[in-house]
Parts: structure tokens; sequence; C-alpha cells
């Protein structure tokens, strides 16, 4: 093939091409200004709704008595944790938030865990967009109650079995790859967070003022 | 392209007589799996006429063009923008219900109601009569998630819309509001409809000989 039919073809690409490209740029900034302009309500949104779970998550807790921080991750990230307290202000453990990439699309995570971070708490699902009747079981408190009481201070492993070991996680049925998802998103977030929450513990910032 | 029908027959098609449930089992997905209270199956029938009038009216306006070839990659871009734009909006005005949708608001891109009506109508015909299909449409697959969604919150919950309608001494079909009880409903109504139409036919037949 000749360099001018090499040419010649790539012109009528562009000319078959022309209307999807255009529209795909259009769209596109739609979909941004409707990003920024529902964005920040959204988050309003998942804020609301973290509070309302902090008492599951940390026993004791009194969502009123919560304080947020803005901590940096070990990758650099700026995370919003929650410091939660009981009604009389003792410190009684943490909420980090955890994303990860699910089977579907990215699942959104809360860990609880306690003052020294070393048992889990409680864990909540944000948002999952997983298979349903399959990986959307995820949010359903069975699964949930799996990590309860598991270990925070080594990774969680999934098995498929009854767990034998105490840092074992039983996956659903069917649903191996969501298991997983949820267990690496837990544990890499309690990696990220757990000398930057310890350090500020041993700062002397324990008791609310 | 004569004998396209008329803004009017599209609107009255999309209702009853080419009803996207009833007639062209088209968009089974929500139909069985949002249809357990009338809360999310009013939800789902308005966030798919929001995106199928949308589109209807946006490709109606391009149909001139359009290449064969690259017709459904459109078509394809453009449901994808729309469901984008409500599945946002539900996550920051109706975050409760978001959530209670979980994948079945993303899901509304594969609906095969949306893309039929975009191919045999809104690529075909001008922006009126495809916003006549869209809204008619609409109104058929509404009243069909509708129809389903009563039988089953009644029988299921003893309520309708939330609302008590029979008696607490109800003792609540549970199957109804599981998917056991999306079969039962759709198969029995289904049958139903199809009844109705032929008894009616036969009789016109009858009258008009």
């Amino acid at each position: 093939m000749t360099a001018m039919d090499e040419q010649g073809k790539r012109i009528s690409y562009i000319g078959q091409a022309w209307l999807v490209i255009l529209l795909a740029l259009c769209f596109g900034a739609a979909l941004a200004l409707v990003h920024t302009t529902l964005g920040p309500r959204i988050a309003e949104n998942k804020r609301n709704e973290t509070y309302s779970v902090i008492p599951v998550l940390v026993p004791g807790a009194d969502r009123d008595m919560t304080e947020e921080l803005i901590v940096q991750s070990r990758s650099g990230r700026d995370v919003r944790v929650y410091k939660a307290f009981t009604t009389e202000g003792k410190h009684k453990g943490w909420v980090i938030p955890a994303q990860g990439q699910g089977f579907a699309d990215r699942i959104e995570l809360l860990i609880g865990q306690d003052v020294d971070l070393t048992t889990i708490t409680g864990m909540y699902v944000l948002a999952q967009k997983e298979t349903p009747g399959l990986g959307d079981y995820i949010k359903g408190e069975d699964f949930r109650d799996r990590f309860r009481g598991k270990p925070a201070d080594r990774p969680l492993v999934v098995v498929k079995t009854d767990p034998r070991e105490e840092n074992e996680i039983q996956a659903l049925t069917g649903a191996t790859i969501s298991s997983e998802s949820v267990t690496d998103t837990i544990n890499s977030a309690i990696d990220n967070l757990r000398e930057v929450l310890l350090a500020h513990d041993s700062s002397g910032a324990g008791a609310r003022k | 392209m004569q004998d396209q029908p008329t803004a009017l027959e599209r609107f009255i098609n999309g209702i009853l007589p080419e009803n996207p449930v009833y007639r062209q089992l088209l968009g089974m997905c929500p139909t069985l799996a949002v249809t357990g209270g009338m809360k999310p199956a009013i939800t789902m029938a308005g966030a798919t006429a929001f995106v199928l009038i949308l589109a209807n009216i946006i490709i109606s306006l391009i149909r001139g063009l359009l290449k064969p070839h690259l017709r459904i990659l459109v078509f394809t871009l453009t449901i994808a923008t729309f469901v984008t734009i409500v599945d946002r909006f539900l996550a920051a005005y109706l975050y409760e219900m978001s959530k209670e949708l979980g994948p079945y608001v993303p899901l509304i891109i594969v609906n095969c109601l949306i893309i039929s009506r975009v191919e045999i109508c809104a690529s075909k015909q001008s922006v009126g009569v495809a916003v006549a299909d869209g809204v008619g449409m609409s109104l058929g697959f509404a009243l069909a998630l509708a129809s389903i969604a009563t039988v089953r919150e009644i029988l299921g919950s003893g309520t309708w819309f939330g609302l008590q309608v029979l008696g607490e001494g109800w003792p609540a079909w549970g199957i109804m509001v599981l998917p056991p009880g999306a079969f039962l409903t759709l198969g029995l109504l289904l049958g139903g409809a199809e009844w109705y139409g032929q008894r009616r036919s036969r009789r016109l037949v009858r009258a008009g000989g």
C-alpha cells in the first residue's frame, strides 16, 4: 500500500467518525458539569451516612461526639478519618474510609477499629455496584459480621472453607472476587493509616477537649 | 418512509397496543428486579423515562448525520451519558433510593427498550414524533412496572407506596417481594393481558364480520 493510500484512509476515518468524536467531547463536558454541580451534595450524603453508622462500627460510640481529622496516609494522600468517642468523652476507636476496585466498579467501605488498632470492630459498605444476587451480598450483615473481631494488626486472608486461623475470612459463595476485593481494600487501608493514627494518639491528643 | 406512524399513533401505541413490557417483552431486567415495592418501581420508571425521552430527542436531531455502521456507537454514547446524569442526580437528591436501586440505575444503559426506540423511531422520524414516542413508551413502561409492583407490594408487605392498605392481620406473603414473586406476578399479568387482548380482537372480528 502506498503512502498516499494510507493518508487517504486516515482522512476518511475522521470523516466518518467526526460525529462520534464531537459527541463524546460534548457529553464529556456535560458530565463534568453535572459532576462538579452535584459532587459536593453526594459527598455530604455519604458523610451523613458515615455518621449514622459510627455507633455500629465502633460499639459504644456516640455519633455526636465524633471528631473529624484529615491525616496524611503512608501513600501521601489526605484522608478524612473519624475518631469515635463515648458520650462521656472517652476515646473508643476509629472509623477509617477505604476504596478499592471490586468486580464491577469501585467499592467504598468504612472500617471501625478499636483504640489501639488491634481489632476490627465493624465494616460497612458505602458504595458498591457488584453483581446483584452474588457480589452485592458484601453489603449484607452476614458478610460484614465475618470481619467483626478480626485482628487489625496483620493482613486478613480470604479462604473458601470455614476459617481456622484468626485472620481468615470466609469468602461468599459465587463471589470470591468481590470477597477478595473487600478484604484487600481493608488490608491496604488499615496498613496505610496505621502508623499515623497510632502517632496521633501518642502525641497526647487522646482525650477529647 | 411514507407509512411511518404519526406522533399521535406513536404515543398511543407506547401505552397499551405496543406496551414495552406486556406486548414487546423488553426491559425485563428492571421489570423483575425493582418491582418489589411501588417506590423503587416508580423511581426506575422515572429514570428510564428521562433517559428515553432525551436520547430520542438527541438522536432525532442528529439523525441526518448518522452513519449506518457507526449508529449503534452513537446511540450507546448518548444513552450512557443520560444514564450517568440520572445516576448522579439520584445519588445527590434521593440518596436512600439510589442505594436501594444500586446497579440497576447504571443498567438502564442496556435496557433494550431504549435502544430499540432510538433505532425504530428516533433515528428515522422528526423530533416531535420522537418525543411523542418517548413519552408514550415511558408511560407504558411506568404502567407495567406499577402494575407488577402494586401486586407484589400489597400481597408481599400489605402496603402500597409504604402505606398500610391491608389490615395488620394480613400475613405478608414474603415470597412476593422476593425474586420468585416477580416471576409469578409477571407471568400471571402477562397471561391476563394476552387473554384480554385475544378476547378483544375476537370480538372486533365478530363485530366487523
